[in-house]
C-alpha cells in the first residue's frame, strides 16, 4: 500500500465545498418534458440528466434536486418545465443562481414545443457551460475534502466477506484523513440495533440512531417489506439480519457521528449514517430503497464527490453528477462482468491481498477517479437516477421551494 | 481441490461456502473450531453450511450474531437457506422460491 498523499485539482465553489467534476446538468420537473430534456443534453459534453416525473409538487423531491442542483460537482445548471406542473424551473433556477453557478429554466409551452425547446435548450445550455467554464476555479484538493457515499445492492454471502468489509476499510481511511464517509440504508440494520449503538460518538448519537432504527423497523413491518430481493436469497443470503450484518460491514469500524436526513450534508468530519426512510405521513409513498439508483441519489445529495457500490451478483448501473465505482468480492462476478467492474475485493478471500493491502488500492483508485479518471460506469455511458414521491420531515434548516 | 468455506466468528453455526461444492468433505477456513465438514449436498457459493447440529426452533448464527432461527431440525453439513431457516422479522421471504429467491405470491393475471 502506497503511503503518499494523494492530491489532485479539483473545482471550488463558492459555499466552500470543491468538487471532482464540473458538470452542467439538465432538470426536467414533470415527466412531460423528461424527452425534450434528454434531446437537450444528446451530444453535449459533461452534460448530464435528471428530474421528476410527478405533476404535483413533492417538498422531498425538491429538496433533493436542490441538493443535486447545487452538488459540488456541478457547474451549471438548466431546468426544463412542460409548463403545467407545480414543479417551477424558475424557483429552481433562483436556488441555484443563489449558490453562486448559472442557472436558467424556461416552459416547453412557451417556447413553443419540441423542436424549439430543444433548440432554446442547446442554446442556453452552451451559454451555461461556457460560464461554467470561465468561472471555475481550480483549486488543489485531497482525501479530506471528499465526502465519499457507500452503497450496496445485489448483495450475495461475498458482499458481507469481502466486497463491504474492502469498502469499510476504506471509508476508516477516509475518516482518519479528515474526510467524511456516509453509509446508508436503515433498513439493511435490521436486527442489529445494540450493535448499531454501539457505534454512536456520544449519547445523544446513540439516540439519534436508536430513533432512526425504531422507525426503520417499523416502516419495514407496516409496509410488510423488508430490503432483500430475490437476487440476495439466490446469492446465499437467507435473512435480513443476515443482509444487514454484510452491509453494516460498509460503514468500517469508526464511531458514527450522527443520522443525516436526505439532501442534508454531514455537519462535520466523520462517518455518518444516511436516514432515507419515510417519516409518518397521511400519505405514504411506497417503499424506502425501491432499487439502488434512489439511494444514490440520497448518497449524492449529501454531496458526495463519489459513491461506492459493493455488488456481489454484478449490477451494471452508473449514476449522474457523482461517479460511481462499481466493487465486487465475488471473483466468478467480476470475471463475467470485468467491464462494469471497477475493483475486485475477492482477492481479500483468496489471500491474495490482506483487507488493508485491497482498501489502500481502492483509495488510490478513488484518488484517481477524482483526478479525472473516468469510472467504469462513466466509461460505459451509465447514468441513472431515481427521485420518488416521499415524505420526510425537512431538515431544520430549510423546508424545500414552498417557503 | 476440496471445496473451502468461511466462518467467520467463533460462535458461528453456519460457515459460508467460497466455492461451489459438490456433497462430500469441505474445508473450513476462518474462525477456529471446526476444520472440515461433510456437505450432505450440493451447496453453491455465498450459502451457507451447517458446522454443528441445530434444532428447531434454535438461532442461526454468523458474524457471532443471530440472523434467525432453524425452522426444522439441521443436520451437520447440510444447506440452511430459506426451507429451514426463517428470519425473525421478514414474514414474506418464507415464501419465496428457495433456489431463485423469486417470489410465489403475486398473481400474474
Amino acid at each position: 500500500m502506497s503511503n503518499a498523499v494523494a492530491t489532485w485539482q479539483g473545482y471550488l465553489r463558492a459555499d466552500g465545498r470543491k468538487g471532482i467534476r464540473n458538470l452542467a446538468l439538465v432538470i426536467y420537473t414533470v415527466e412531460c418534458a423528461q424527452h425534450v430534456a434528454h434531446a437537450i443534453a444528446a451530444g453535449e459534453p459533461d452534460t448530464h440528466v435528471l428530474g421528476f416525473s410527478g405533476c404535483y409538487d413533492n417538498a422531498y423531491a425538491i429538496r433533493l434536486m436542490l441538493a443535486l442542483a447545487r452538488h459540488p460537482n456541478v457547474g451549471a445548471v438548466l431546468s426544463v418545465g412542460l409548463g403545467c406542473e407545480y414543479t417551477q424551473p424558475e424557483r429552481i433556477s433562483e436556488a441555484v443562481r443563489k449558490s453562486g453557478r448559472p442557472a436558467e429554466g424556461f416552459f416547453i409551452q412557451d417556447a413553443g414545443g419540441t423542436g424549439r425547446s430543444i433548440a432554446k435548450g442547446k442554446a442556453a445550455l452552451a451559454c451555461l457551460r461556457a460560464q461554467a467554464q470561465a468561472e471555475a476555479r481550480r483549486v488543489p484538493m485531497g482525501l479530506a475534502d471528499l465526502t465519499v457515499g457507500c452503497e450496496c445492492g445485489g448483495s450475495d454471502g461475498t458482499s458481507g466477506l469481502a466486497g463491504n468489509p474492502v469498502v469499510g476499510a476504506l471509508a476508516d481511511l477516509l475518516v482518519d484523513a479528515g474526510g467524511r464517509a456516509v453509509f446508508e440504508e436503515t433498513v439493511e440494520l435490521i436486527g442489529l440495533r445494540e450493535v448499531l449503538l454501539a457505534r454512536a460518538a456520544s449519547d445523544a448519537v446513540r439516540a439519534e440512531l436508536a430513533a432512526a432504527y425504531d422507525k426503520a423497523v417499523e416502516y419495514c413491518r407496516s409496509v410488510r417489506q423488508y430490503s432483500a430481493s430475490p437476487g440476495n436469497f439466490a446469492g446465499g443470503l437467507t435473512t435480513i439480519e443476515e443482509k444487514s450484518l454484510g452491509a453494516l460491514a460498509k460503514s468500517g469500524a469508526r464511531p458514527i457521528q450522527g443520522v443525516l436526513r436526505v439532501a442534508e450534508p454531514p455537519r462535520g468530519p466523520g462517518l455518518w449514517l444516511l436516514d432515507s426512510v419515510p417519516d409518518p405521513h397521511f400519505m405514504q409513498f411506497g417503499y424506502t430503497n425501491p432499487n439502488d439508483s434512489e439511494g444514490i441519489m440520497d448518497l449524492m445529495a449529501a454531496g458526495a464527490q463519489v459513491v461506492l457500490f459493493v455488488t456481489g451478483r454484478g449490477s451494471v448501473i452508473g449514476s449522474p453528477i457523482a461517479p460511481l465505482l462499481k466493487i465486487t468480492g465475488n471473483a466468478q462476478t467480476f470475471r463475467r462482468m470485468q467491464e462494469d467492474m471497477d475493483f475486485d475485493a475477492s482477492r481479500v478471500l483468496t489471500g491474495e491481498r490482506t483487507l488493508e493491502q485491497a482498501a489502500g488500492e481502492l483509495r488510490d483508485l478513488v484518488a484517481r477517479v477524482a483526478a479525472g479518471q473516468p469510472s467504469k460506469p462513466e466509461s460505459l455511458g451509465h447514468r441513472e437516477y431515481f427521485i420518488m414521491y416521499k415524505h420526510q420531515d425537512p431538515p431544520s434548516r430549510a423546508a424545500g421551494c414552498r417557503d | 481441490m476440496m471445496a473451502k468455506a468461511f466462518r467467520i466468528h467463533p460462535d458461528d453455526n453456519v460457515a459460508v461456502l467460497l466455492d461451489d461444492c459438490a456433497p462430500g468433505p469441505v474445508a473450513v477456513l476462518g474462525a477456529g473450531g471446526v476444520a472440515e465438514t461433510c456437505a450432505t449436498a450440493a451447496i453453491k457459493s455465498g450459502h451457507k453450511v451447517a458446522l454443528v447440529g441445530i434444532e428447531a426452533g434454535r438461532p442461526i448464527v454468523k458474524y457471532g450474531q443471530r440472523i434467525g432461527h432453524a425452522t426444522q431440525p439441521i443436520e451437520p453439513g447440510q444447506w440452511v437457506h430459506l426451507h429451514n431457516c426463517a428470519s425473525d422479522y421478514d414474514e414474506r421471504s418464507a415464501t419465496l422460491d428457495g433456489r431463485t429467491g423469486a417470489p410465489t405470491d403475486t398473481r400474474y393475471e
